[in-house]
């Protein structure tokens, strides 16, 4: 008998593949884009709801490792395109896999080096460090002109996968919804695992976690590099889907827009960060179509969720999370 | 008499002028259950923390199985064999009580750095968690989250996370607080037979198990020992009446 | 020549040190008391600039805006006190961190509402223009000197408070222990919105100051925000003191850095090299600066105890 939570996942699974097919089909691709947008960004939060979500680390800087994902699509497409080698005589490439895998080792590695320094501090501390590193890679990035600077980087052709039409809206939404899947496949196998059940220990009361013998630092600092892994394919997956790397991507309010997605859907909850994300771009989309100041509402629902309605969206529908 | 499990030599820890453990040395031996005892503010979970890990001792030394753990982190002296409940009790609240002591399970099982399998269908862990929740009585209650259990009923679950880590000595601060008549002597008689073991240091204010379970006492005030010898031997001393039983007998 | 120069750039980085001093005390001041990570403070800086900008043009003074700005940032923080920041302290600093994000949005989009997207402009006073002669030989302009000095009076007066007044004595002692004040019978709901408003008129008043050199525009409060976050990170969160120095030394760090580190590493490597990676790592300067003292110091220079 499956919980409510479960059928309403499946709803929203369902939902979130059925009507970019059908809009295709309809001759309507400006929704398989929007769709598109909502998978990618789900994938994002879904990362982080890795860290925050099990882990209870507040990271406020995760933007870093969007845009390094970004950045990492955008810089070897752009070397592909010119032909110049990028490091080491190493060529650049279109090809998707190869971006994802770089983007996840980037990501990988900025995410160690940051938790390296900041999982040393917790609390607020954590919280605004988190931040500053995400700052200090968005200003480098805006100082570096080499790769647009300011201005942001172009990815003049959408970059390649075998076999599929990447530049048809439809094929190219199938790509990042099987990620987005894939992402949620893994958050489910770590959420249930050993590995789960420690970081959701060091979440609730660290000082059990070591007193059985566990140390939380290490806990700490895998869940923070998955989880940069994973939020760093998805920033590869935006700067194709945009054609563009914009330095946004490392931005503050990037960083908060992603806690936003999870807040929104339910913190924790295996499809919070898809329910989020459909809730904040069609909220973008349908109330920017009325205003140009749906933002302003935008935090004045934000602030009613985090005052009233603290589980989210899946909070709401199914109830407090069961631990087991 | 075999070596001891356990040992504290000289040690000393200050808060700025305030000296809470003042040169302290004491050990616990296979077998025994030793009491800790005195008056509130006498030091005594100031100096289960430093022998846990929690706070660093500002001088003296601690060995534990014949090697010296003074450096060492909670977590390692944990994987050393060092058992400890909290005085007040720290469990992870939104699970229940079979993952709480399933959690310890895996930490003695080697790595938690597994991320595919389900650990609730895992025998391997529930098995375990589950037989020292009934050991300790609690497996009826076993599924609820913590959150939801009675003060008593989370000491349980601290004793059944101590039985599952398999700890070579237990040190358990205060288990008998808040538990009831009932709940007392039930608690006295499973750790009467918990001592063959492993030995248990045991800081207790209820003097009716103390009296009944100790093998030794040392009693502590101000941070220092004023006595510490068989239950006959500190029950007549003169000092140890006056700063702690009282007046009465 | 280079004397001069670097005399003057120093006092710029005072000026900026200055103008974070009044964010981090806030900011500061908020944390050490309330335990409320706030990120709406940047907000109430706008605030400041806005109202001061809107008064000076009015009525044609900039001391009338001034005073504007005071009392509009502190009403404000007042108002967002009592209604949202209340419910906000017995929850945990996610929550804290995503109320405050929404207020953020509210403020900025209410504000391009109000005023509409195009930046506000403020003219120095009259009182106030002109330049004075540095050692050196070159001119600084007497307004950003007037900056430093306001500062440093509220420093003064931030210090007097705290360790003379009676007020001083219940944020010392809310600092300390928050459920004992209470138990005391302090009025602690009022100390609260005072504090938050406190913190929120020295925000207003940096906005309006900073207003007159640079626009005044929807969003000008976030990047000091961040930066006066790094300053309480290095000066140690709860300390009046660590925000003063932490901010001096970052102010001065950054501009000092920016202006230097191109000019240092031209001895080294062609000039359009140099200016390239010297720019590149004087934008992350600061960032690397607090990472060195978390090293060192994990809670900042200067933790407040307790």
């Amino acid at each position: 008998m499956a919980s409510r939570e479960t059928i309403f996942n499946l709803m929203l699974a369902v939902l979130l593949l059925a009507v970019p097919v059908w809009a295709s089909y309809g001759g309507e691709p400006f929704y398989v884009t929007l769709a598109t947008r909502i998978a990618i960004l789900s994938l994002a939060a879904v990362g982080l709801n890795i860290a925050l979500g099990l882990g209870g680390l507040v990271s406020f800087g995760h933007a870093a490792f969007f845009g390094i994902g970004g950045y990492a699509a955008g810089i070897l497409a752009s070397h592909a395109f010119s032909g110049d080698p990028l490091i080491f005589g190493l060529p650049g490439t279109k090809q998707m896999i190869v971006i994802w895998l770089v983007a996840t080792g980037a990501g990988g590695l900025a995410a160690f080096l940051i938790g390296l320094i900041t999982l040393r501090t917790s609390g607020v501390y954590f919280i605004m460090i988190t931040l500053a590193f995400a700052q200090m890679i968005f200003y480098f990035a805006i100082s570096w002109p080499a790769y647009g600077g300011e201005d942001g980087l172009p990815i003049y052709v959408r970059n390649a996968f075998p076999g599929v039409n990447t530049l048809a809206p439809l094929p190219f939404f199938l790509i990042c919804y099987g990620l987005l899947a894939g992402g949620l496949v893994l958050f489910k196998l770590f959420q249930d695992s050993r590995f789960g059940a420690a970081l959701q220990a060091v979440r609730q009361n660290e000082l059990r976690v070591a007193s059985v013998g566990i140390a939380p630092y290490r806990i700490k600092l895998a869940a923070f590099v998955i989880s940069g892994m994973l939020t760093a394919i998805a920033g590869a997956l935006f700067a194709d889907l945009n054609r563009f790397v914009s330095p946004s991507m490392l931005s503050w309010q990037m960083s908060g827009e992603l806690i936003v997605l999870i807040i929104l859907g339910g913190t924790g909850r295996l499809f919070g960060p898809v329910a989020g994300a459909m809730v904040y771009v069609l909220l973008e989309y349908w109330l920017g179509g009325v205003t140009e100041r749906w933002q302003f509402f935008l935090g004045l629902i934000l602030l009613g969720v985090v005052l009233f309605a603290r589980g989210g969206l899946i909070g709401l529908i199914a109830g407090r999370a069961r631990h087991g | 008499m075999a070596e001891p499990v356990l040992v504290v030599s000289n040690l000393v820890k200050n808060f700025g002028a305030l000296r809470a453990t003042d040169d302290i040395s004491l050990d616990l031996r296979p077998g025994e259950i030793h009491a800790l005892i005195g008056p509130n503010g006498a030091g005594k979970t100031t100096l289960i923390n430093q022998i846990a890990g929690t706070i660093r001792q500002d001088a003296g030394s601690i060995s534990f199985a014949g090697e010296d753990i003074g450096r060492l982190g909670v977590a390692e002296r944990a994987r050393h064999g060092l058992g400890r409940t909290f005085q007040i009790s720290s469990l992870a609240p939104e699970f229940s009580a079979l993952r709480n002591v399933m959690l310890a399970v895996q930490a003695v099982q080697g790595s938690s750095f597994r991320f595919f399998r389900p650990v609730m269908r895992d025998r391997t862990l529930t098995e375990p968690a589950m037989a020292a929740l009934e050991r300790v009585g609690l497996a009826a209650r076993a599924h609820l989250p913590t959150s939801e259990l009675s003060h008593g009923e989370k000491r349980q679950i601290e004793i059944a996370i101590a039985l599952a880590l398999g700890s070579k000595a237990f040190m358990l601060d205060e288990p008998m607080a808040g538990m009831g008549l009932e709940g007392s002597k039930r608690l006295t008689e499973f750790l009467a037979g918990l001592r063959s073991e492993a030995p248990i240091l045991l800081v207790e204010h209820d003097m009716n198990a103390v009296f009944t379970l100790a093998d030794r006492i040392t009693v502590l005030d101000y941070g220092r020992i004023i006595a510490t010898g068989t239950v006959a031997e500190v029950r007549a001393d003169a000092e140890v009446r006056r700063a702690y039983l009282g007046a009465e007998t | 020549m280079q004397t001069a120069l670097i005399i003057e750039q120093l006092l710029n980085g005072l000026q900026f040190g200055v103008m974070l001093f009044l964010m981090a005390a806030g900011l500061t001041l908020i944390f050490g008391v309330m335990g409320l990570i706030n990120l709406a403070h940047g907000s109430l800086y706008m605030v400041g600039a806005f109202a001061c900008a809107t008064v000076a043009a009015w009525t044609g003074s900039f001391w009338l805006g001034l005073i504007a700005s005071l009392a509009a940032a502190a009403a404000a923080g007042a108002i967002v006190e009592l209604v949202v920041i209340r419910r906000l302290y017995e929850r945990d600093h996610l929550d804290q961190v995503l109320a405050t994000f929404a207020l953020i949005l509210i403020f900025s989009e209410g504000t391009r509402w109000v005023f509409g997207s195009f930046p506000l402009y403020l003219d120095i006073p009259a009182l106030l223009q002109g330049t004075v002669p540095l050692p050196g030989g070159s001119r600084y302009q007497l307004y950003r000197l007037a900056i430093i000095g306001a500062g440093v009076a509220v420093a003064i007066g931030l210090f007097l408070l705290i360790s003379k007044t009676r007020l001083g004595m219940r944020i010392r002692a809310g600092e300390s222990d928050r459920e004992m004040i209470g138990a005391l019978g302090v009025d602690v709901a009022t100390l609260y919105t005072l504090v938050f408003a406190l913190g929120a008129a020295l925000a207003g008043l940096a906005g309006a100051m900073v207003g007159a050199i640079q626009s005044v525009q929807v969003g000008m409060g976030e990047p000091v925000l961040i930066l006066a976050f790094v300053v309480i990170v290095i000066g140690g969160i709860g300390s009046i003191k660590g925000a003063l120095i932490g901010a001096i030394l970052v102010g001065v760090t950054d501009t000092m850095g920016r202006f230097l580190l191109p000019q240092t590493l031209m001895l080294f490597m062609p000039p359009s090299q140099a200016a390239l990676i010297g720019g590149a790592i004087a934008s992350m300067l600061i960032y690397l600066l607090m990472a060195v003292v978390l090293a060192l110091r994990p809670r900042g220079l200067f933790p407040a105890s307790g």
